[in-house]
């Protein structure tokens, strides 16, 4: 069983969870940032796999992690999973010799991993993971299966958006090209929009 | 209107989206938390419209800020609104934001239930599957049972994209609600076989996960496991079915045997790491199970740490860290095989990885020899003093413990070096570890009685340098071991040298800033002291010595009377008012010395930490019961038990807890402040002593920084390294001792061989110490239990449940129903879960009556047997039998715990059985099968004419209303014949009882009366019965001339006549004739050689040759015969039928030798065939007692409700049979080498069965 899926940055920043066992707010801050203090302080070339995180599980659980550029995929999986399991379903494309799922669909599907789009799309990288992850049980591992699914599904959003959703995908496309000017107020008639100040990032 | 509407989309055009909120985070670095606030309003505005589209937006929003560790369970209804929005949109985010925040706690899930099965039934498979994913994170009780059903109905969904999905979800339903495991379970087990991969994944998935956790319950699917392990290629699925195995093998070592080879090959074949490491670790678990003196073990073992050599000597981290932890489970049983790689381990410990240090370490423990101990513990305690975080170091710690006093020291020759590394070892800043060492300490003092003089004189030493210990407060975690050291001395204090000193260094002003429970073990061993102190200077003339000491005492017990603690305090005063009573004595110049001494006179002994729970309770004690009438409940609340010693577990905490105490602290000092203030009494101090509450009564105590950079040596105290260095010397020193020993020998014997040079052998290595080790006691007649409790609250407990025992009627998952019934609670369904059968048998009241009728009948019919002829007498007598006899019957049967492996069970058996059986087994079944042929054969020909056949069967028949009447009427015909039949009948009883035997030992219930014979034909004269059993004749003819068939028939004459003349004729057939005496024609009749008197029965036997044995055969017959009164004589004719089934061609055969009967199933010769009969109602044993005695079976062996079983025929053709039984179906699988012998006699079985 897993029994959580961290993903945070070089800074300690969640940038997805998911915990398969309930965890109070507080307390799922307290594991990040435990197991960020474990995992942040190990060379990488050191192993993968780590003991302990008295926070969370026992002895009987193990952290095992990927530090992936400015992210760290941390596992918190059970003796029932296969270490070199979980590291191979978390593991970079690169030169190992298994099969990887986790990252390598992310790459896919964002062609690009990085930081940047995780945080801004942390809703499609949830629902890449419950094809991948489901209940703290592995479902699948067959990537095409996997990136098949996750196709069909935004597709399906995307023929559900139809016309009432283009004007907000255009309004969103238009705030994404962060224009410097943009009146703050548009009057028309009593219609008062209020624009969202928009700042560069 | 419409512009409402527009205005609404446009507004929403301008809501801020997910991205817009990251953004904005990140954008208000530095004023987060303030940012973050507005945007919950803004959320709480967006939740608050109509729009599902904004509230759709707000929850993805939320579940962004959940991430971040807010608190969003306020919005959980707005959660539920949006999981039910029709657009698959929304209905995802919904479902995602209650997958990362509902839990069991949140209230709105109960509203839920309805949606979420409207979800799971939609057209839309991504409906469902987002459905399925959500509930497989928040599921709880009340939905897991609500919801099983359709989940169930799921699992053939025919998307494999669904079904995988909702086998997955299975598992957290069984964890909620353990009821529906047994429903859902073959269903689940169906899916192993499914045609998609993922969801074969799912299942193997889900059953790995159950069998880990109870693995004794899903042992019956490791042949299908294994059939999967062979044949697929996912190595997901294998690793898990390879880690299911190595769950399984320690259940049942034949699994190993065979699981050996395919894994190896694996090894040898597989490219995936990963999937080879978990074969090596199964092989390891297989080998672990299997009881050595297998020759091919060693290779195994070879295999396995050659292959976790090289993963450890691999470049990756990952690899040496997994291959160490392997090799440590090697190392439990196979010490002698890691033992040759310790330069490898050895290498590791100096590893830059922290794991893979710590795994080294777990090995280190089994590579010590008492050669290398102190060569381990050295290089130990070099990474000691170089491990700079504290939790490496602690471990180090543990281990060097661990390591030393294992086995009961058994590798420590020399106890004062492990004295030394202990004192050294309490020189570590800041470890957590102190109470380990002190508990060290004190055992090794008291275990070993040589060292004491050795430990005490260290022991001073440290309480001397006390102050070395408690001087940072970040070492607080060390001063535990000042605790063994006080104690040491004051118990062992006739060893001190100088005890004055010791108790004036344990008398110091700054022991009161120690915890509580060492400053009373300070203060009782002071006065252990200086009662040593007393005795040493007794006799001596000049008294003043002994009198400074009590002056001592008195001057700074004060110090620990004024203690906040009750201990300290409490002891302190006591002792102060003895010793200010002995100084008294002193000064009269009375000798007390003898009698302080006799305060602290005996010994004390080690005991195990096990023996209080071991003390047996004596005869006739009853601890439950009240010894007065309990108080009633108010009084007793008042007065609650008080710890009668201090405890020591709070002063742990406080020392640990430090911050909680001291905001505790802080709360109080307020308080106190406060309430001082108000006090015009108070004398409040000046502020420059406001420290005084800090560390009360301590502040005019020195307190002496010392610079810790500088390594500590304490002055006095020996270096263990010393000890190394004295070691090696010591055995050099024995060893050329030993050699000079030898040399003169040589000299002494030209012959004797050559010193060997080689290294010292274990033996050699003498301990420095004559060394005694007391153990520990235990309590007289201890009772050699292992109780290890495991954890009530494991969720996994409540799934330790059989599955392979049939589903009861009340076993059925809820079904949604129009005005759904009351629940049962959990606890109820539990019970019923336990003891189905019970409740099967008697859900009814009805149902008992009839029961209770039932055995009433057997009992009766058994009575009758024994006391035929008080008949009148003994029909009273059951009438007025007991109800209880009756109820404690049937509570035996309620008692009797199910039956956990059955069918399944011996179906693993036949699959495991090309490995030898275990040899018990063997032993078991033979004899008794054996035994079982016996007596079934000898019961029979002892016959007489018995009531219709058609009686007996009733007797198991389950209608209930005829049942009574049945039974009397029957009772009546057996009142009638009991007189003359009741021979017979006791005896096929008794052969069918003891048929069954065979295989079982315990024995559920008595089995009914059974007959072979059956009616041929009857007139008002006389009736005829052919035995059914043809070959209850004279075996031996029957070996000698195989084709021919004794056929018994009883004549009972009913009338009141004389009977005589009788007989018998046979219209032969083609294939069967009866034989005649030579010289007769092959029509003429044969005459019955008897004559019948008015009610009696006589029985005649008429041989037939019979040339095809494969085929069931009629035969017409006639039978005539005068009837003779005293009147009249008249002539008589009475046609019947001969029916020889092909039953009657088999003979009851043992089959003494299991390995014969697996050889000759094996052989391929014979044909296979199956049966399958519902609706049994009959107890197994009394189902094979039926094929025994009915169809000349013998039971091989029976494994709870699966039995094989072996006849021949009489032209020599074997039948195997191996029934099972489930539920109310038995089914039948059959081997003959002939086909249609066994198809009449399956035939025939059935027919047997359709009859009763």
């Amino acid at each position: 069983m897993i029994k959580a899926i961290l993903i945070f940055n070089n800074h300690g920043k969640p940038r997805l969870i998911r915990f398969y066992q309930y965890f109070a707010e507080d307390m799922q801050q307290q594991i990040i940032r435990e197991t960020f203090h474990l995992v942040s302080k190990r060379d990488d070339n050191v192993c993968n796999f780590l003991e302990g995180g008295s926070l969370i599980g026992g002895s009987d659980y193990k952290l095992i992690y990927r530090h992936y550029a400015t992210l760290y995929f941390v596992f918190c999986v059970d003796s029932s999973e296969s270490e070199l399991g979980i590291l191979d379903l978390i593991q970079l494309i690169c030169f190992f010799l298994c099969v990887c799922v986790f990252v390598e669909t992310l790459d896919k599907c964002f062609e690009n991993v990085c930081e940047l789009d995780l945080i801004f799309h942390m809703d499609k990288v949830h629902y890449i993971l419950q094809e991948v992850v489901m209940g703290g049980m592995v479902l699948e591992t067959n990537m095409n299966e996997i990136v098949a699914q996750v196709e069909l599904q935004n597709r399906m959003e995307k023929s559900e958006g139809g016309l009432s959703a283009a004007p907000a995908r255009a309004v969103s496309a238009v705030k994404n090209m962060n224009l410097p000017e943009i009146p703050r107020n548009i009057n028309i008639g009593d219609i008062n929009i209020k624009v969202p100040s928009l700042s560069p990032f | 209107m419409a512009l409402k509407i527009v205005k609404g989309s446009i507004d929403r055009m301008f809501d801020k989206n997910l991205q817009d909120l990251v953004r904005g985070i990140r954008n208000h670095k530095e004023d987060e938390a303030k940012y973050i606030s507005t945007c919950i309003d803004e959320i709480k505005q967006e939740l608050k419209q109509d729009n599902i589209a904004v509230k759709a937006n707000a929850v993805c929003k939320l579940t962004y800020l959940q991430m971040l560790g807010y608190d969003v369970s306020w919005a959980a209804f707005n959660i539920v609104e949006v999981m039910s929005s029709s657009k698959f949109t929304y209905k995802r985010i919904g479902y995602l934001a209650a997958s990362q925040c509902f839990h069991e706690g949140t209230d709105v899930i109960m509203l839920t239930t309805n949606q979420i099965r409207k979800d799971l039934s939609s057209p839309h498979q991504y409906d469902t599957g987002v459905a399925l994913t959500g509930l497989s994170c928040f599921v709880t009780p009340d939905l897991a049972r609500d919801l099983a059903n359709d989940i169930m109905t799921l699992m053939s969904h025919t998307k494999p994209y669904i079904r995988k999905k909702a086998v997955l979800i299975m598992y957290k339903v069984f964890l909620k609600y353990p009821e529906s495991l047994r429903p859902a379970f073959p269903r689940l087990k169906e899916k192993l076989e499914d045609p998609d991969p993922g969801v074969q994944s799912a299942a193997v998935n889900v059953i790995c996960e159950l069998a880990r956790r109870n693995p004794k319950n899903y042992l019956s699917l490791a042949p299908l496991f294994f059939k999967l392990m062979t044949s697929s290629t996912n190595n997901w699925v294998l690793i898990k079915i390879i880690k299911l195995f190595g769950a399984l093998t320690p259940l049942e070592p034949r699994l190993g045997k065979k699981l050996i080879e395919p894994l190896t090959n694996l090894i040898h074949s597989t490219s995936a790491m990963s999937l080879l490491y978990e074969c090596v670790n199964t092989v390891i678990a297989v080998l672990i199970s299997l009881s050595s003196g297998m020759p091919n073990h060693s290779a195994s073992i070879q295999l396995c740490v050659q292959k976790l050599r090289i993963l450890i000597e691999d470049s990756d981290q990952n690899l040496k860290y997994l291959g160490l932890l392997a090799m440590s489970k090697i190392l439990k049983t196979h010490p002698k095989s890691v033992q040759s790689h310790k330069d490898l381990i050895l290498q590791c410990l100096d590893d830059k990885d922290e794991s893979i240090r710590l795994r080294a370490l777990d090995l280190l423990y089994g590579m010590v020899s008492k050669k290398n101990l102190m060569e381990i513990v050295k290089k130990l305690m070099l990474h000691v003093d170089k491990a700079e975080g504290t939790t490496y170091r602690d471990e180090l710690l543990t281990k060097i413990i661990d390591i030393c006093s294992q086995s009961n020291y058994q590798y420590i020759t020399n106890f004062e070096w492990y004295i030394s590394i202990l004192v050294e070892l309490t020189r570590l800043e800041g470890t957590r570890h102190g109470h380990l060492i002190a508990s060290q300490m004190l055992d090794v003092a008291i275990r070993v009685k040589a060292i004491r003089g050795f430990a005490v004189a260290q022991m001073a030493t440290l309480l001397d340098n006390a102050h070395l210990l408690t001087g940072n407060t970040q070492r607080n975690g060390i001063c535990e071991v000042l605790y063994a050291a006080a104690w040491i001395c004051g118990e062992f204090s006739e060893h001190l040298e100088d005890p004055m000193q010791t108790l004036e260094a344990m008398l110091r002003p700054k022991v009161a800033t120690l915890p509580g429970h060492i400053q009373a073990v300070y203060v009782q061993n002071a006065a252990k002291l200086f009662a040593t102190v007393l005795r040493k200077h007794e006799g001596e003339t000049d008294s003043h010595a002994a009198q400074e000491t009590s002056q001592l005492l008195i001057d700074r017990l004060p110090l620990f009377v004024q203690s906040a603690n009750l201990e300290v305090q409490e002891r302190a005063s006591c002792i102060l008012q003895l010793v200010k009573y002995i100084q008294k004595l002193q000064q009269k110049k009375v000798e007390v010395a003898e009698e302080v001494t006799a305060l602290f006179a005996g010994e004390l002994n080690p005991v195990a930490p096990k023996a209080q729970k071991k003390v047996p309770v004596p005869e006739g004690l009853d601890l439950d019961a009240w010894i007065n009438k309990p108080p009633s409940e108010s009084e007793s609340e008042d007065e609650k038990p008080k710890a009668v010693f201090a405890k020591e577990e709070p002063k742990h905490s406080r020392s640990r807890h430090t911050e909680v105490d001291e905001k505790e602290l802080a709360r109080r000092r307020e308080a106190r402040k406060r309430e001082q203030a108000n006090n015009p009494f108070y004398i409040k101090a000046s502020p420059s002593s406001q420290k005084v509450y800090d560390a009360p009564g301590v502040e005019h105590i020195p307190v002496v920084q010392i610079d810790l950079s500088v390594p500590l040596k304490v002055p006095g105290m020996p270096m263990s390294d010393q000890y190394l260095k004295l070691e090696e010397e010591r055995r050099q020193k024995e060893k050329a001792e030993r050699k000079k020993e030898k040399k003169k020998k040589r000299e002494k014997r030209g012959k004797e061989r050559k010193a060997d040079s080689g290294p010292e052998s274990e033996e050699d290595i003498a301990p420095a110490h004559q060394v005694d080790i007391v153990t520990e006691e235990m309590p007289e007649n201890a009772l050699p239990s292992d109780d290890d409790d495991k954890d009530p609250n494991d969720p996994h407990k409540a799934l330790d449940i059989d599955l392979d025992k049939p589903l009861a009627d009340s076993e059925k998952l809820p079904v949604r129903t129009h005005r759904p019934e009351v629940l049962k609670s959990p606890a109820e369904d539990r019970v019923n879960e336990s003891i189905p059968q019970e409740t099967k048998k008697r859900s009814g009241k009805e149902k008992k009556e009839k029961k209770k009728g039932k055995e009433k009948d057997r009992k009766r019919s058994k009575e009758e047997k024994k006391k035929k002829k008080h008949k009148e007498v003994e029909e009273e007598l059951l009438e007025s039998h007991p109800e209880e006899a009756v109820q404690s019957e049937e509570t035996k049967e309620a008692a009797t715990p199910p039956t956990s492996t059955s069918a399944e069970a011996s179906e693993l058996d036949f699959w495991l059985c090309s490995a030898p059986v275990p040899p018990a087994a063997q032993e078991e079944t033979a004899p008794s099968s054996a035994a079982a042929v016996d007596t079934s054969s000898a019961a029979a020909p002892e016959s007489e004419p018995d009531e219709p056949k058609d009686a007996e069967p009733e007797d198991t028949k389950s209608s209930k209303h005829k049942k009574k009447k049945q039974k009397k009427e029957k009772e009546e015909k057996e009142k009638k014949k009991k007189k003359r039949h009741h021979h017979h009948h006791h005896h096929s009883n008794a052969g069918g009882e003891d048929s069954v035997q065979n295989g079982t030992v315990e024995e559920e219930e008595p089995l009914p009366p059974m007959s072979n014979y059956f009616l041929l034909a009857e007139n008002s004269y006389i009736k005829m019965m052919k035995e059914d059993a043809d070959q209850v004749y004279d075996i031996q003819g029957n070996h000698q001339d195989e084709s021919k068939v004794v056929v018994s028939v009883i004549f009972e004459n009913k009338s009141d006549s004389f009977l005589k003349s009788m007989e018998f004729n046979v219209l032969d057939s083609l294939n069967s004739k009866l034989q005649r005496p030579e010289g007769a024609g092959a029509h003429d009749s044969l005459t019955v050689p008897f004559q019948l008197p008015p009610g009696i029965s006589n029985e005649a036997h008429f041989v037939f040759s019979v040339q095809s044995i494969v085929m069931p055969q009629k035969l017409k017959g006639t039978l005539t015969f005068i009837v003779k009164s005293d009147e009249s004589s008249t002539h008589e004719k009475l046609d019947f039928k001969l029916h020889f089934t092909c039953t009657s061609y088999l003979i009851t055969t043992p089959c003494y030798l299991y390995d014969a009967y697996a050889k000759l199933l094996e052989s391929g010769d014979l044909k296979g065939s199956s049966l399958r009969l519902e609706g049994i109602n009959m107890p197994f044993h009394h189902l094979l007692a039926r094929i025994c005695f009915h169809h000349h079976f013998s039971v091989v062996e029976r494994i709870d409700s699966c039995a094989s079983m072996y006849s021949r025929s009489i032209q020599g053709h074997h039948v195997c049979l191996l029934v099972k039984t489930s539920d109310q179906t038995v089914s039948i699988d059959a081997k003959c080498d002939e086909p249609s012998l066994l198809g009449n006699v399956l035939d025939e079985i059935k027919q047997t069965f359709s009859k009763c």
